[in-house]
């Protein structure tokens, strides 16, 4: 609900500019809510948007680090590419030969919620392991950010750690359990309409790349030698991998599909929750210039179906965290088979 | 757009900051939360196996008390059996050994009574005789004034006792 208020109060913002521009630009609103940015707006005030500065940090064509806030730009040769430019609304540093995208690791919105989150998370799960370190597990009940996140912990290492990777699970669970923990934080957060939350981190491809890779190297670093047996020479009839050998490739191919298929289901379920719960608010804007009853009608349908879309995002939140747990798991396990 | 192109700056920031968040929660997070929990569900199964032990424990006892007493009513019976079958042969003995006694008794006393009647028999034979004697005696003293007749009489009695005396 409060995100929908949100970006109603924000969309109001932006009503005048689009009133006399010609068109509202669906794609363009839901890109810019979707994607990343170099400040963080908070909230509109009449024709003014407050937004929080964030850091740039970029190295110029002559290897020379420069910091500066977003606020200042532009500045020191650097801007940000309006609409229709090369690399549109990323940090340029103009150069005689025209606009050179530098080596940009500034503190984007995203960086900055992933700052935040990991913090959380960190700062949730050490409160949770202190309880359990000052308190004698035999005699107590867990209570407070103990008893909040033990489901949630016993849950998933019993029902996906355990069952999936067999025997050896205790190696793995730490990894899986900061997955699981780490995607569904973000998840939540970004449904949270208002800063700290809001970013779309979980549907960045960047984020779920580094989150496939670390199965990848999970699944393939500690493979055991009948896994590599399996997906080198698999038990299949001798003209299927001699002399050309057709199953290993497929096997070999399925090696990075397998993490490829986790990278894009994670993104494209949040970034498409997002993007439709934008999408759906927008209908309110568009509908604006059609009349009051066709707008006032449309308007409630936007709300209704937003809230229904809300109320998704929550359930697909938990479901993305937990299926890419568990197909992780599930990727380990067949790397850890000693038979059939 | 670069919606499916990473972004080399948050490409950095993540790789970096899951990384750390990983370390972090792999070395002071998880571990400790997991190996708790899993130290209590083994005290619990511990629990559980204990209460069944000692369940067990307490129905074995339990048979056991019940064995016992069964064992003591048993006993109790065949005392109270055993009891009642020495009575009742003491009593059976005892009535057997009056009984003998009394048909000893009665024995004896049939014997004592025909012995006396024996003696009184023949005590009254012997005084009926010497009375018949003596009788005889007044008589033939009456009849007998002569000498003859004492004499022909006398030869008779004799014989006819004589013959009396072979008869019996």
């Amino acid at each position: 609900m409060k995100r929908l208020w949100f970006i109603v109060v924000f969309l109001l913002g932006t009503l005048p500019a689009v009133a006399h521009g010609d068109e509202l630009d669906v794609t363009e609103i839901i890109y810019e809510h979707t994607g990343d940015a170099y400040s963080w707006p908070l909230f509109s005030w009449g024709d003014r948007e407050v937004s929080l500065p964030l850091p740039l940090i970029v190295r110029s064509a002559d290897g020379v680090w420069q910091c500066f806030l977003s606020s200042e730009l532009p500045c020191r040769g650097f801007a940000i590419a309006g609409e229709g430019e090369e690399y549109a609304g990323k940090v340029v540093e103009l150069t005689p030969d025209g606009p050179v995208r530098p080596l940009d690791l500034s503190i984007t919105r995203n960086v900055l919620s992933l700052l935040m989150s990991s913090a959380l998370l960190v700062l949730l799960v050490l409160l949770c392991a202190r309880w359990y370190r000052r308190h004698d597990v035999l005699k107590e009940a867990p209570s407070g950010i103990a008893a909040l996140l033990e489901p949630l912990i016993v849950w998933v290492e019993d029902e996906i750690v355990k069952d999936a990777i067999g025997p050896d699970y205790k190696r793995y669970s730490p990894y899986l359990l900061t997955a699981f923990f780490f995607i569904l934080l973000n998840n939540l957060l970004g449904i949270l309409p208002f800063f700290p939350g809001g970013a779309n981190l979980t549907g960045n491809i960047a984020v779920t790349l580094v989150l496939a890779l670390c199965t990848f190297l999970a699944t393939n670093l500690f493979g055991n030698r009948h896994y590599w047996k399996e997906t080198l020479w698999p038990d299949v009839p001798v003209f299927l991998k001699a002399p050309l050998p057709l199953m290993p490739l497929i096997e070999i191919v399925g090696l990075f599909t397998k993490p490829f298929s986790l990278m894009i289901r994670l993104f494209a379920n949040i970034f498409a929750g997002h993007a439709m719960l934008i999408g759906l608010l927008c209908v309110i804007f568009v509908t604006a210039k059609m009349g009051a009853v066709i707008n006032g009608s449309m308007m409630a349908v936007s709300v209704l179906l937003g809230v229904f879309m809300d109320c998704l995002e929550v359930l697909v939140a938990f479901i993305q965290a937990y299926v890419f747990t568990m197909l992780s798991a599930v990727f380990i396990g067949a790397s850890r088979q000693t038979n059939h | 757009m670069s919606l499916l192109l990473p972004e080399t700056g948050l490409l950095f920031w993540m790789v970096l900051v899951f990384a750390i968040v990983f370390f972090i929660l792999a070395k002071w997070g998880f571990p400790v939360i997991t190996g708790m929990i899993d130290r209590r569900s083994e005290h619990i199964e511990q629990a559980l196996r204990d209460a069944k032990e000692a369940q067990e424990r307490l129905a074995a006892l339990e048979q056991e008390h019940r064995d016992m007493l069964e064992q003591t009513r048993r006993e109790q019976a065949r005392m109270v059996k055993e009891a009642s079958d020495a009575r009742s042969q003491l009593l059976s003995d005892a009535r057997a050994d009056a009984e003998k006694e009394a048909a000893t008794l009665i024995a004896k006393a049939r014997e004592a009574i025909a012995a006396e009647k024996e003696a009184a028999l023949a005590d009254a034979r012997r005084e009926i005789a010497l009375l018949g004697v003596s009788v005889a005696e007044k008589i033939l003293r009456d009849k007998l004034s002569d000498a003859d007749v004492q004499k022909a009489l006398l030869d008779r009695l004799s014989d006819e006792a004589l013959r009396n005396t072979d008869n019996s």
